[in-house]
């Protein structure tokens, strides 16, 4: 039994427990691979679109929208800039990166790029 | 008009059913099969006598066919070609007009296409390969209760392949601990778990305490994990009016998914539940016991393929599809070839992958595959390089089995599936580089790297029994 790991998780431990979808169970994306994530999803031909939210409220459907997406936005420093821009402005919340695709009517992926702080 | 004069006795199927200069109309459904036929019978007879028994004819003349138009209405066999590398059989193609059948009826097609035809002495074995659904027939089917982007936006789920655990061992769980082994897979990480098929409702675990433990453990995972969750609660019963008290109390407390063996359970009660799901918001997972009854001989039967057309049209939201890699039968060209045709919309004739024709959904939704049997974390790589993101990836042993038990087993198949979808969207070919992506992950997850050592070895290298037909067999 000594070399088996408990597994860490609770409802009283919002930082170790709580997760936010695709992505949240790796460590947190680094500046090259966002880079990537973000080229995916402009090969895609998916329009790049930024939310945020209190991390306490991230099961919601409905995060508040930094802007409009981000129609036709191909350059990727311009997408990083707008994240960098939303994370400032909400220094404590999830800020995510979707790609939003127009024809399946859906997200074609979404990932949190800052990770705000749990209460 | 009266032209024809009534003579009794017995004619040659060809002579009526046997039209090599047919023209096929849109509308019609168009069959093929795999003939394998006596001794001595010429091929086009045979083909012939097919499409007669699967349609209007009988064995012999009667007078009431000059009561009716018999010409509209009869399936005729319109082309026969080689089996490549087999010579005991060949494929017919029929073409069947489509007033032969009831509209949004898969039961009544199935009645026609495999009934009585399946028995006939000419034959030595029949398969149904493929079916051409019109676009027009398919517009009459309810299909899927709520498609791929429906269930996505309710579960919250995007730009990965969701992941599930089959509960295990498949019986005999009382419902207290079988809720304990759903709630500690789903606070792990998984999106998904699973009532093994044949968990009904047995005097060991009745479906009802089921359902209310299995509610707690969901709801408890969703809290502690922040993300939605869902358990597929099998409503399969003896009597459909049961499947629907069943499936009205998952609705009452609250569950997202239910489930359902469509071919055991049968094609209308099927039908009935998958359209109570699309009224009642709830998504519906099915199961396929008995496919492999009907489709793994490769001379007789029903093709996958075809049973999967007829899911779709019938409707539900999740099928297995055979995982390629896993303990269970599947040639990988027709896998992808029956997965293409569970989720696109229009889906090209393609003999590698054994499609026989082109087939046209319109805007019916689709199917989400789904991959169970015998797979773990080793086989990530290639599940989500086979499969994509619009896939289900279930693994039951694969979780449960890990020395640190379902919790563990769970985050580290999530952490592998994020990781290869990481790796993929980043341009790596991860089927190839499987081992240094999951490496990588299991750096910073002591679940998944003690999962990649507890399986390291396990494969399931057998051939397949039933591959595509091609020259080199």
């Amino acid at each position: 039994m000594s070399d088996m790991q408990d597994y860490n998780s609770s409802l009283s431990d919002a930082a170790q427990s709580r997760k936010f979808e695709t992505f949240s169970y790796l460590p947190a994306l680094s500046k090259d691979s966002t880079r990537s994530q973000i080229q995916y999803i402009i090969d895609k031909g998916w329009n790049p679109a930024i939310e945020h939210t209190e991390p306490e409220n991230a099961i919601s459907n409905y995060w508040y929208m930094w802007k409009l997406p981000l129609f036709g936005e191909t350059d990727i420093d311009a997408i990083l800039a707008e994240l960098e821009a939303c994370h400032k402005a909400h220094p404590k919340n999830h800020v995510r990166l979707m790609g939003l695709d127009n024809f399946a009517q859906c997200a074609g992926t979404s990932m949190v790029i800052y990770r705000g702080t749990a209460v | 008009m009266a032209v024809k004069k009534y003579s009794a006795g017995v004619k040659e199927y060809r002579e009526t059913y046997w039209e090599p200069n047919y023209t096929i109309k849109e509308t019609d459904i168009l069959a093929c099969f795999k003939i394998t036929p006596q001794e001595g019978v010429p091929r086009e007879e045979v083909a012939a006598a097919v499409a007669a028994e699967s349609s209007t004819g009988t064995w012999t003349t009667v007078w009431t066919d000059l009561l009716t138009d018999l010409d509209y209405y009869k399936g005729r066999a319109y082309a026969i070609e080689d089996v490549p590398g087999d010579d005991t059989c060949f494929y017919a193609f029929v073409a069947y007009p489509i007033d032969l059948f009831e509209e949004g009826s898969v039961v009544n097609i199935l009645t026609s296409l495999v009934g009585n035809v399946f028995g006939f002495k000419a034959l030595r074995a029949l398969r149904l390969e493929d079916i051409r659904f019109p676009i027009a027939y398919v517009m009459t089917c309810n299909g899927p209760p709520q498609g791929i982007q429906v269930e996505r936006d309710l579960l919250n789920k995007y730009g990965r392949p969701l992941l599930g655990c089959t509960i295990k061992p498949k019986l005999g769980l009382s419902a207290k601990n079988y809720g304990r082994a759903c709630y500690e897979g789903l606070r792990g990480g998984l999106d998904f778990t699973k009532d093994d098929e044949n968990v009904n409702s047995q005097p060991f675990m009745r479906w009802r305490h089921r359902f209310d433990f299995v509610m707690e453990a969901i709801h408890k995972a969703e809290a502690e994990t922040g993300e939605r969750k869902g358990h597929y609660l099998n409503v399969t019963a003896p009597t459909a009016d049961e499947m629907m008290r069943r499936a009205e109390y998952a609705k009452e407390i609250g569950a997202p998914i239910i489930m359902h063996d469509y071919l055991t359970g049968g094609l209308s009660a099927n039908t009935q539940l998958a359209q109570w799901c699309q009224n009642n918001g709830m998504l519906l997972h099915i199961h396929r016991a008995m496919h492999a009854v009907l489709d793994r001989n490769p001379h007789h039967g029903i093709h996958f393929r075809v049973l999967t057309k007829i899911l779709r049209l019938s409707g539900g939201d999740h099928l297995h599809s055979g995982t390629v890699v896993g303990k269970l039968e599947g040639d990988r060209d027709a896998t992808l070839g029956w997965i293409d045709t569970m989720r696109d919309s229009f889906i090209k004739e393609d003999r590698s992958r054994g499609l026989f024709f082109d087939q046209d959904w319109g805007s019916m939704p689709g199917v989400i595959p789904v991959a169970s049997g015998g797979i773990h974390v080793w086989h990530m790589p290639a599940l989500v390089n086979i499969f994509g993101d619009d896939s289900c990836l279930q693994f039951g042993g694969g979780t449960l089995g890990h020395p640190w038990g379902n919790a563990a087993g769970a985050a580290a198949n999530r952490v592998a599936v994020e990781a290869c979808v990481e790796a993929r969207n980043a341009g790596v070919e991860v089927e190839k580089e499987g081992k240094d992506v999951l490496t990588k992950a299991a750096k910073s997850s002591p679940e998944l790297k003690i999962a990649m050592e507890t399986w390291k070895e396990i494969k399931f290298e057998f051939d397949t029994v039933d591959k595509i037909d091609v020259a080199h067999k």
